[in-house]
């Protein structure tokens, strides 16, 4: 008993660190512009499918395929920023939840049309790894590691470079960051192109180790939900927290219950957590 | 009774009156009523969703969550008790608004986006919650039999009375959300909407009117969920708490103009008229997820306001006539 429940969490924790890297592109671009982005799943997905056919049809190695996909993800990012959020990033909240809502059903529209809802798989495998007390697929511990390596990447860019510390400035206080000088717009297009990155490469990860379709992303854009209120809207490091605790309860909970309760307790915890504390586990008492 | 032939109550009920009875008109009343039937619940349904969207300001995201518990109340009373559909709906309704009236009690308290994903996540939780429910059916759902339509005299007359049900439900919401909108109480919505603190300094009782507007706007998708999944015949939580489905009542709104009566009426017949045509037109039909989208990218980043504001925007005389 205590083997399985020892082998589940960590296998939960594993997974739950690229949960907490997709979480985090959703909370990073709500905490620098207040929106929230509804196009998080499709754009999840999108990673899923660059990863899938770089390596497909190139040949690439996947984890090579994640950082091409992680740069296709900045720009493009930046471009829906432009088009669907640059307008509406003063309006009430109706607004941008729809814009972006909007972005979803086109990236899913196009999506199923060219793909189906078809499930697929990257044929890809890194052997077993085994640690004597602990066994886990290699490429799993390879993803999970990469999430890692790039909140730290994230982590450095924010607290270490110019373009980083405008991002903080503006999610701070704009106008006082606009009266320092700093081109506002340019750097709310940054860091929309860099929540969504963080998206794509989780998805690109996800799909190193799990099969795929068009619509899973939705799935990891509620998990993502969940995490950013655990963890706190707008918080990063929060996010991976929010991220490890998610894995956690999906690793632990079906050794004693059905899996279909994992859900019901998640989504139990989301509207508790908006209810008492919607600062998150880490935010501070306002 | 002069308030009853006020345009702005008059015109959006003409539009139902005269869709509903298309199909006794035109040759093929079969078809022509399905197409009708989905028209008019959606008119029905945006017209719900507008009170606490468009009055109040307050996005309900997961709003088809009343319709999915409001038809699994009924449809499991029809099925399981044997009633008759008339109780059952009443059930439906009654199940959806005291849901809502308690989960109002607690989500009302957060404010904008907040809000909205507080309205996902009960969603996602009901819908999880119910999938676990053996009574229910569990994944699968309950299914009605097929002799079950015999009470009303076979299942043509029933997909009759389904429908002028829903053409009277449709009827009600619409008189409901007007007589809303030009009251005290719709005043106080509306202050809410543009500034909660403001209105409560100027007396609304705020938590109150907003708990109300939730209830208002849960007990009509809760009866007409009990409709639906009668005339489908079998429920199950894939299609009862589609968050999809939802969001498109969001998208009917905004077409026709958030915060108006007509607007949703309208918005709800354009948006289903044109599903329709794109989904038979060779073309469109994979892509007519797309199109939608862009449609509601258009219509947020250029007219937010949707058919009705702007066109009330335009001119004076036409803000007489349109509610």
């Amino acid at each position: 008993m205590g083997n399985v429940l020892f082998t589940s969490a960590i296998d939960g924790l594993l997974i739950g660190v690229i949960y907490g890297l997709a979480a985090m592109g959703l909370t990073l671009i709500f905490g620098v512009m207040d929106v929230i982005n509804l196009a998080h799943g499709p754009l999840i997905a999108l990673g899923m499918f660059g990863v899938y056919l770089l390596f497909t049809f190139l040949g690439l190695n996947p984890f090579l395929a994640v950082a091409i996909v992680a740069g296709l993800g900045l720009i493009l990012g930046v471009i829906i920023y432009f088009i669907a959020v640059n307008r509406v990033i003063d309006a009430p909240p109706l607004s941008s939840l729809l814009s972006t809502f909007s972005v979803n059903m086109i990236i899913i529209g196009v999506g199923t049309a060219m793909l189906s809802t078809s499930s697929y798989n990257v044929d890809y495998s890194l052997g077993t790894m085994n640690l004597g007390f602990f066994k886990a697929p290699g490429a799993r511990i390879a993803a999970s590691l990469v999430a890692l390596l790039t909140t730290a990447l994230l982590y450095l860019f924010l607290y270490r470079t110019r373009p980083g510390k405008y991002i903080r400035a503006v999610a701070n206080n704009r106008i006082s960051a606009e009266l320092m000088g700093i081109p506002s717009t340019r750097i709310l297009a940054l860091a929309f192109g860099i929540g969504v990155m963080l998206a794509t490469v989780a998805g690109g990860l996800i799909a190193t180790i799990l099969p795929i379709n068009i619509l899973a992303g939705g799935s990891y854009e509620l998990k993502s939900f969940v995490i950013v209120v655990l963890g706190g809207l707008g918080n990063p490091l929060g996010a991976l927290l929010g991220g490890l605790i998610l894995g956690l309860i999906e690793g632990i909970v079906p050794v004693f219950m059905k899996t279909t309760w994992v859900p019901v307790i998640e989504y139990v915890l989301f509207v508790l957590i908006l209810l008492v504390r919607p600062q998150g586990i880490l935010g501070a008492k306002e | 009774m002069k308030r009853i032939f006020k345009p702005g109550l008059l015109i959006p009920v003409a539009i139902i009156v005269v869709l509903a009875i298309w199909p006794l008109l035109s040759g093929n009343s079969a078809s022509s009523r399905e197409a009708m039937f989905t028209l008019i619940m959606s008119m029905a349904l945006a017209s719900s969703l507008n009170i606490i969207l468009g009055y109040t300001g307050y996005v309900s995201f997961g709003h088809i969550v009343f319709f999915g518990i409001g038809g699994y109340a009924g449809f499991w009373a029809i099925t399981e008790l044997g009633w008759h559909i008339l109780p059952a709906a009443l059930l439906g309704g009654f199940m959806a608004a005291l849901i809502a009236w308690l989960l109002g009690l607690a989500v009302l308290r957060l404010r904008g986006a907040y809000f909205a994903l507080a309205t996902i996540g009960i969603l996602e939780a009901m819908k999880a919650l119910v999938i676990n429910l053996d009574f229910l059916g569990g994944p699968v759902g309950l299914e009605m039999h097929f002799s079950e339509y015999k009470r009303y005299g076979g299942p043509m007359e029933s997909l009759w009375m389904v429908y002028w049900s829903m053409v009277f439900l449709a009827i009600l919401v619409t008189v409901v959300s007007y007589y809303i909108k030009t009251s005290k109480f719709g005043l106080g919505l509306m202050a809410i909407r543009e500034d909660e603190d403001a209105a409560e300094v100027m007396g609304v009782i705020t938590p109150r009117a907003k708990t109300w507007a939730y209830v208002l706007s849960a007990v009509f998708p809760g009866i007409i969920g009990v409709l639906f999944f009668f005339k489908n015949g079998n429920i199950e939580p894939g299609d009862a708490f589609r968050l999809h489905f939802s969001i498109e009542w969001i998208v009917m709104i905004m077409l026709g103009g958030a915060g108006t009566v007509l607007g949703p009426v309208l918005g709800g017949g354009i948006y289903q008229w044109l599903r329709k045509t794109l989904l038979t037109s060779p073309i469109f039909k994979d892509y007519q997820l797309v199109v939608a989208g862009v449609m509601l990218l258009v219509i947020v980043l250029f007219v937010p306001t949707g058919i009705i504001g702007w066109l009330r925007a335009r001119s004076a005389k036409l803000r007489r006539v349109f509610e």
